[in-house]
């Protein structure tokens, strides 16, 4: 299984290991009222990662241990989940970066409903997303076999926000959707900025009216949790006030 | 039997927001202009109150009434009056939308919050433009002092 790399690497002292207690935040709707702390010993290396010791538990000690993991790699978004209190992917964070003189706490982001164990219901959060409209709209068809052309700089303008991968750390890290599951969220919001800052597409208007709503960008309380959250360093707060200085000129 | 299969990107079907003033749009610009203009207003009115001469020794109900006969005072008072109910006012109902959920429990605390401005408003405003430290016709006892002096 191991490569001539990695063997390469290891070679010259064997690295060494450390028992890490992580507290998981447990809940399985058949059987529980209510959500459980259970912890679990893992036998870790500096370089491992959070997902890496879930998949220890899943596969060594309790099989019934339920979360979301896709790509394992930071592009798939699916292993959001709040770590040691911050939402974070947990294949993006490693072992090392946190004080394993204390047990690492894992549990499931909050503010969506909690299906079992990790795993959260991402309908309401896709649902807005959906309603932004992250899609582009344009009015005119580009000439025959041509492309539509942007410049570098209108290519630079969306930029930041091309990032999201719809993880929802910044939704589900957001006070305001804590308490109020309306509002639209951060995600939807960079999702938003994503089209109408594009100079090809045609439907900016649409998308302001859409958050200049009561549930939409007003409830933007700028506590900088999601720019915090973002594991692909969006400045999101900036985004929401880039579209809020959108909405009060009445253009992009 | 057919079914009516929806394109993959059914357009925007949320009803569009009612035409009239946007009042989260103006609260949110409000807010943000009060909060600049109060920054000043308050820090001018400590400043005055409390560092000025002989500082905070100096406030007494003659200070206070002297301040109020001025018309610069006078208009600073009001202007700083109505702009940090109406912000303080607007700051309350903005947490009543966050963390009350039921919609009668939420009128009950956004009507209460108005209530609240308007009265402290209304009693703050009359009392800048209607203060007379010395009213006509009462015991010479139960008036300060510099009412004598004139």
């Amino acid at each position: 299984m191991s490569t001539a790399t990695m063997e390469k690497s290891a070679a010259p002292a064997a690295p060494e290991s450390f028992t890490v207690t992580v507290i998981i935040r447990r809940f399985d709707p058949e059987v529980d009222d209510e959500p459980r702390w259970q912890d679990f010993d893992v036998e870790m290396f500096a370089t491992d990662r959070v997902l890496d010791a879930l998949h220890k538990i899943k596969w060594e000690q309790d099989g019934s241990l339920s979360f979301r993991r896709s790509c394992a790699h930071g592009i798939c978004g699916s292993d959001a989940m709040r770590i040691n209190g911050r939402n974070r992917l947990a294949c993006k964070t490693l072992i090392k970066d946190l004080d394993i003189t204390k047990p690492v706490y894992v549990e499931a982001i909050k503010g969506l409903p909690l299906e079992k164990d990790l795993i959260v219901d991402m309908e309401p959060f896709f649902e807005s997303y959906r309603e932004v409209q992250p899609f582009l709209v344009a009015a005119s068809a580009p000439k025959e076999g041509k492309e539509r052309i942007q410049n570098v700089a209108q290519r630079e303008r969306f930029d930041d926000t091309t990032k999201c991968i719809l993880c929802a750390a910044c939704t589900s890290s957001c006070p305001v959707f804590w308490t109020d599951g309306q509002y639209f969220g951060p995600a939807a919001i960079v999702n938003a900025h994503r089209f109408i800052f594009d100079s090809r597409d045609d439907n900016a208007a649409v998308r302001l009216d859409i958050l200049n709503d009561k549930e939409g960008v007003w409830r933007c309380r700028t506590t900088f949790n999601c720019s915090e959250a973002c594991p692909r360093g969006i400045q999101v707060t900036q985004a929401i006030a880039e579209v809020k200085q959108a909405i009060m000129r009445g253009k992009p | 039997m057919t079914t009516d299969i929806q394109a993959p990107r059914s357009p925007y079907t949320r009803a569009p927001r009612k035409g009239g003033i946007n009042w989260e749009k103006w609260g949110w610009i409000y807010m943000r202009v009060s909060g600049l203009i109060l920054v000043v207003l308050i820090f001018g009115h400590l400043f005055v109150n409390l560092m000025v001469g002989e500082g905070v020794n100096a406030l007494n109900f003659a200070f206070v009434a002297g301040k109020l006969s001025s018309p610069f005072w006078q208009v600073w008072d009001v202007v700083m009056l109505w702009l940090a109910l109406i912000h303080g006012g607007n700051g309350m109902r903005t947490l009543v939308n966050d963390y009350a959920t039921n919609a009668r429990t939420r009128r009950i605390l956004t009507g209460a919050i108005l209530a609240a401005v308007v009265v402290l408003t209304v009693l703050g405003t009359l009392v800048v433009y209607t203060f007379d430290p010395c009213p006509a016709g009462q015991p010479a006892d139960l008036l300060p002092l510099f009412c004598q002096a004139s």
